[in-house]
């Protein structure tokens, strides 16, 4: 049975002037457990929305969200959340305090929590860095702090918003590398939303490309059955998918950018 | 530890150059009997301090501050939390905040003394009153300006509502809450000598106002001086505190 399951679900912006804004509609998608499916699209075509819904963060307007076959509430523990930015992050705790933020929350003993914490941090690379605040890392580093922290949870799955799209190139395919290895390891379901083609061939098992907004919904699944090795952008398998998942979004790029006009 | 150095070093120096001025000003520009040299106000303020004077007329006004802005930070920072968090209280509680607020202290004064009496209930009531709305407004600012993801990061970590309001929204409003009160403490010391000016029985704004009766200059400008000497120690003393107890906040100071 699917992990995670979207059926036509549709979300309308009601603005205060009148006039509805549809972010998507009649969207459906079946998550696998232990899969990593990455949303592509353009930009404004609503895959932040479907994100949010997911999380709890917003109801959806028409159609049902379910979790192991339950319809979604609020959002919950069991969906651990990563953001695109570092505003999540709490600046005044330290970068051990960020991660077991969650287990304090949920009354776990303390030295359990610290032994678990530990365990993430060392786990996403930041051993050593126990002490330091937000403010003192490296904006990869405090990425890896927010991965650390909901894993850290324990959640059913991770939902990941453009996680990487504001670090440098460098750091980008370094903390790509990074995911991939964690997630192979923890073996967690994870919905990763991204525009960058590249990233999502490197990460996912299956990529789900969607329309331009407004009104969207997934335009087609891209398998990607590729090794790791293969995962490399100048492998000919890896252009192949490229090729495949370009032919989809190109025209969609096109459609957003005159409808932006 | 050379640029910490530095740093004391220009502060002597602006304070030296201060004095130098009012020096050459008093001695050789002015040269009236109304306006005297820094030496003799030092003098002044060491014959003060001597015989308990300067101290009883200073702790008089201290104790008043003091008790003035503790009360008005307790009552305004669990108002500002409800207000920043609740727009149902927040339009309740807004016309008394965005209406008083433009009342001065000062404008308050005679009433003050009208219903608390020339003793000191009129005088913490002033400083309340003074402190209170600043704290308000800073507070309330501060729980607007959380960012929504770090709630939203707690939500879907497990946190019920009541541990984001203590865990996430309180914490990240701690130097608003820190900046208000700096504020209010500058205007607390406004406040304080105009209202003892007005009617009171001790206190270092009654001395400055017994002085002009007997033109007593030089006394007059040692409470000047200790007015301004004390508003530097204040807040230089609560910029430490916020930095060496809240420096994680990362109080905006």
């Amino acid at each position: 049975m699917a992990l995670v399951q979207l059926e036509k679900v549709s979300k309308v912006y009601r603005s205060l002037k009148g006039g509805d804004y549809t972010a998507v509609r009649d969207f459906s998608l079946d998550i696998q457990p232990g899969e990593f499916f990455c949303l592509l699209g353009t930009s404004g075509c609503g895959k932040t929305t479907v994100l949010n819904m997911v999380a709890g963060f917003e109801p959806a307007s028409a159609g049902i969200i379910s979790i192991s076959g339950r319809p979604i509430g609020g959002p919950a523990a069991d969906r651990g959340v990563v953001f695109q930015g570092d505003d999540s992050l709490y600046g005044w705790l330290t970068a051990m305090g960020n991660i077991e933020f969650g287990l304090r929350m949920r009354g776990v003993a303390a030295a359990e929590r610290r032994r678990k914490a530990q365990h993430y941090l060392e786990l996403v690379g930041l051993k050593g860095q126990n002490d330091k605040h937000p403010t003192e890392l490296s904006g990869g580093m405090k990425q890896r702090i927010q991965i650390a922290r909901v894993l850290a949870n324990e959640p059913q799955m991770l939902l990941m918003d453009e996680p990487f799209a504001a670090l440098d190139a460098h750091t980008r395919a370094d903390m790509q590398r990074e995911l991939k290895r964690i997630c192979a390891s923890t073996n967690k379901t994870v919905l990763f939303i991204t525009h960058d083609i590249d990233e999502a061939i490197i990460l996912a098992d299956r990529i789900g490309v969607m329309h331009a907004g407004p009104a969207s919904k997934l335009k087609g699944i891209v398998e990607v059955k590729l090794s790791e090795a293969e995962r490399e952008r100048t492998h000919d398998r890896f252009v192949a998918v490229y090729r495949q998942v370009h032919e989809m979004i190109r025209d969609e790029v096109a459609l957003s950018l005159k409808r932006a006009q | 530890m050379n640029q910490r150095l530095r740093i004391v070093g220009l502060y002597l120096v602006g304070f030296a150059s201060l004095f130098v001025i009012w020096h050459v000003t008093a001695a050789w520009i002015v040269q009236s009997v109304l306006f005297p040299t820094p030496g003799r106000v030092i003098l002044k303020a060491i014959e003060l301090a001597r015989d308990g004077t300067l101290w009883e007329e200073t702790s008089a006004s201290l104790g008043r501050i003091a008790a003035g802005f503790a009360g008005g930070s307790a009552i305004g920072i669990p108002l500002g939390l409800a207000i920043g968090s609740f727009p149902t209280v927040r339009r309740l509680l807004e016309p008394y905040t965005e209406f008083l607020r433009f009342i001065p202290a000062t404008a308050m004064i005679t009433v003050a003394v009208i219903w608390f009496g020339i003793g000191e209930g009129s005088k913490i009531f002033l400083i309340i009153y003074t402190t209170v709305f600043i704290v308000i407004i800073n507070t309330a600012a501060g729980v607007s300006a959380v960012a929504p993801n770090k709630i939203r990061a707690a939500r879907s970590l497990g946190a019920s509502s009541a541990q984001v309001f203590f865990f996430v929204a309180l914490p990240a409003t701690v130097p608003y809450i820190l900046t208000g009160m700096r504020l209010a403490m500058a205007n607390s010391f406004v406040t304080i000598i105009a209202a003892e000016l007005v009617a009171a029985n001790n206190g270092l704004g009654r001395m400055i106002w017994d002085s002009r009766l007997y033109m007593l200059i030089d006394q007059i400008f040692v409470a000047l001086l200790v007015l301004g000497l004390l508003g530097f120690t204040a807040d230089r003393l609560f910029r430490w505190g916020i930095y060496a107890f809240a420096g994680r906040f990362a109080p905006v100071t």
